[in-house]
């Protein structure tokens, strides 16, 4: 491949969302939108609160039907498909308000997430050994090998619903590692989460684009999201206000005005 | 799996096993082989309830409807019993997946209502489809099952029909809460919409849960009816219906032995309070709404606390 193929692959984008518009009621929450992700990035979308930036979210994993617009991945269309199948295709999520499997055990949860990578079904469950016996297996090891990732093996036994806030948002990005995602998108995985916490979090993210996942993070940390973006997108209202790396937008006098009428701490 | 498990499952068995060699009165054989014919509803129900958090108050429509399929076949079409029971089971799925497909796009409360409408419309049926029913008066004569010349035509003799087909659905039951579509099932009742973004198509899981619990209904139906070989629109109801899911909460929902305990449970409580004759239905009544009250997670979960309570008190001590 030549550097100049290497770029245009590059700035193709593995998520490329365009002219996407989302509409509650009268409301337009999403109105229009243009974003690039590049593979293997860490692509941070910021605004301020009701901006739109959940709702973006949701409609590409789905939970939210688009009203317009298309958001192509890999080269194909997702708006229209159903969550399910978005998830199929490579693109797992976390969720601001946490949503775990509460009452399964911690390796449950994550042994659910490996959903889309297994095969056994109804007929197979019912014949034990062999093949199921073996899915059953490498579907446990894989699951404990991610909590070990996270940092959560010791806990693997303990129904989720028990373990402490950060660790819960820990199992969920478990959970999503579990299908082997080429996407991650991550809705507030700092929220909630002691300064330590968050330390640990920004190792973790860096770790997960090392292993070959692009991510997709809505954030509102300002000195986790300028350490750890590669590019950032800024949404205000709904609509697309600037795109670029971190010190440009620190800098960018529209993301000042719509955040404080301040400068941003690019520390 | 520990020994100690592996001696007390075949000292269970054999106990199970050995039970018409001790009880001989034909009505407490009945009231046993009829507990574990429910059983089977129970479990079914425990399956769409309990794992995947979908709530059917059709049941007894189903139960109804293999009863009827195998009734039909065998005393209209002259089949031979054993096909017929697996044409009764089928009947139930495929109603099933028919009435699942469209009903469970609907939740919670709405799916509720959606289930009872069907159930009393499958009564109605029942009832009004003289020329295949026979109506109110029943359906008589119906075959009891042989192999070779040995007839099952004692409640003694059924008593292993049924018990073989207790554990059958048990086993089905625990190898799918174990692998990979009961993981599903039960993502789906903990969170669906995560269930989603995780890739499972909780459309499709929550039907395979309808079928098979409408399955596992239309089995019980079959084997209600080649037992007492006279069928009537009435056991069908609504109210049973009804019966079943408080088996299944009062067992412990989410559990196969506590399906099976539950409606065990609840089918001798009757027969156990006989003797108040007219005020039976009231303290019956009294002690369901105590066994949900005092046992939230149902008679499992209190098992499972008691059983945690003495097995930690040694090592507290020590």
């Amino acid at each position: 491949m030549s550097s100049a193929d290497a770029v245009a692959a590059a700035e193709s984008g593995l998520l490329e969302v365009r002219g996407l518009v989302k509409r509650f009621g009268g409301v337009t929450a999403v109105n229009a939108l243009n974003m690039t992700v590049r593979a293997g990035d860490i692509h941070a979308l910021i605004g301020p609160n009701g901006s739109g930036k959940t709702t973006t979210l949701n409609v590409i994993s789905a939970l939210y039907r688009a009203d317009g617009g298309s958001i192509r991945f890999d080269g194909g269309e997702l708006a229209g498909r159903p969550a399910h199948a978005i998830a199929r295709l490579g693109v797992a999520r976390t969720f601001q308000n946490i949503r775990l499997f509460g009452d399964l055990s911690v390796v449950e949860n994550v042994m659910i997430g490996r959903h889309v990578r297994t095969r056994v079904g109804f007929i197979g469950a019912l014949l034990p050994g062999g093949a199921t016996a073996r899915e059953e297996r490498e579907t446990r090891a894989r699951a404990l090998e991610l909590l070990h990732f996270v940092g959560l093996e010791h806990v693997a036994g303990a129904s989720a619903r028990s373990l402490p806030y950060g660790d819960q948002r820990r199992v969920e990005i478990a959970r999503a590692l579990a299908s082997e995602p080429r996407l991650l998108l991550l809705d507030e995985p700092a929220a909630g989460m002691n300064p330590a916490e968050t330390d640990t979090l920004v190792a973790l993210l860096r770790s997960i684009r090392e292993r070959g996942t692009t991510l997709l993070l809505i954030e509102h940390d300002m000195n986790l999201v300028m350490s750890v973006s590669d590019r950032i997108t800024v949404l205000n209202f709904g609509q697309h206000i600037a795109e670029g790396v971190p010190v440009e937008i620190a800098r960018n006098p529209d993301v000042i005005t719509a955040y404080l009428g301040g400068t941003l701490d690019a520390a | 799996m520990p020994k100690t498990n592996v001696l007390a499952g075949a000292a269970l068995l054999v106990a199970l096993a050995l039970v018409p060699q001790f009880v001989h009165s034909d009505y407490l054989l009945t009231v046993i082989d009829t507990a574990g014919i429910y059983a089977i509803v129970v479990m079914g129900l425990g399956i769409l309830l309990g794992f995947a958090g979908q709530l059917s108050l059709a049941q007894a429509a189903f139960l109804g409807i293999g009863a009827y399929t195998s009734g039909w076949l065998t005393t209209n079409l002259g089949w031979p019993v054993w096909p017929s029971m697996a044409a009764a089971m089928l009947m139930s799925a495929l109603i099933g997946l028919g009435v699942g497909y469209p009903c469970l796009r609907l939740s919670g409360h709405y799916l509720a209502l959606a289930t009872i409408g069907f159930g009393i419309i499958t009564q109605l049926v029942l009832i009004n489809w003289k020329s295949v029913t026979n109506g109110s008066d029943g359906m008589t004569g119906i075959p009891a099952p042989q192999i070779g010349s040995f007839v099952f035509d004692s409640y003694g003799r059924y008593y292993y029909i049924v018990l073989v087909a207790v554990l059958a659905c048990a086993y089905v039951a625990w190898r799918i809460k174990t692998t990979r579509v009961g993981r599903a099932l039960e993502a789906i009742r903990e969170n669906e919409i995560a269930a989603r973004a995780t890739g499972i198509d909780a459309t499709r899981y929550k039907i395979i849960a309808f079928v098979l619990a409408g399955a596992y209904a239309g089995l019980a139906g079959s084997l209600l009816a080649h037992m007492t070989k006279f069928i009537s629109p009435d056991s069908y109801s609504f109210d049973q219906s009804v019966v079943f899911l408080v088996m299944l909460i009062v067992g412990g929902s989410s559990s196969i032995s506590g399906a099976i305990l539950g409606a065990v449970l609840l089918w001798f409580l009757p027969e156990v309070l006989r003797p108040l004759k007219a005020s039976y239905i009231m303290v019956y009544g009294a002690a369901v709404i105590a066994m949900i009250v005092f046992m939230p997670r149902g008679l499992v979960g209190l098992l499972e606390s008691l059983r945690a309570r003495f097995t930690r008190r040694p090592r507290e001590a020590a």
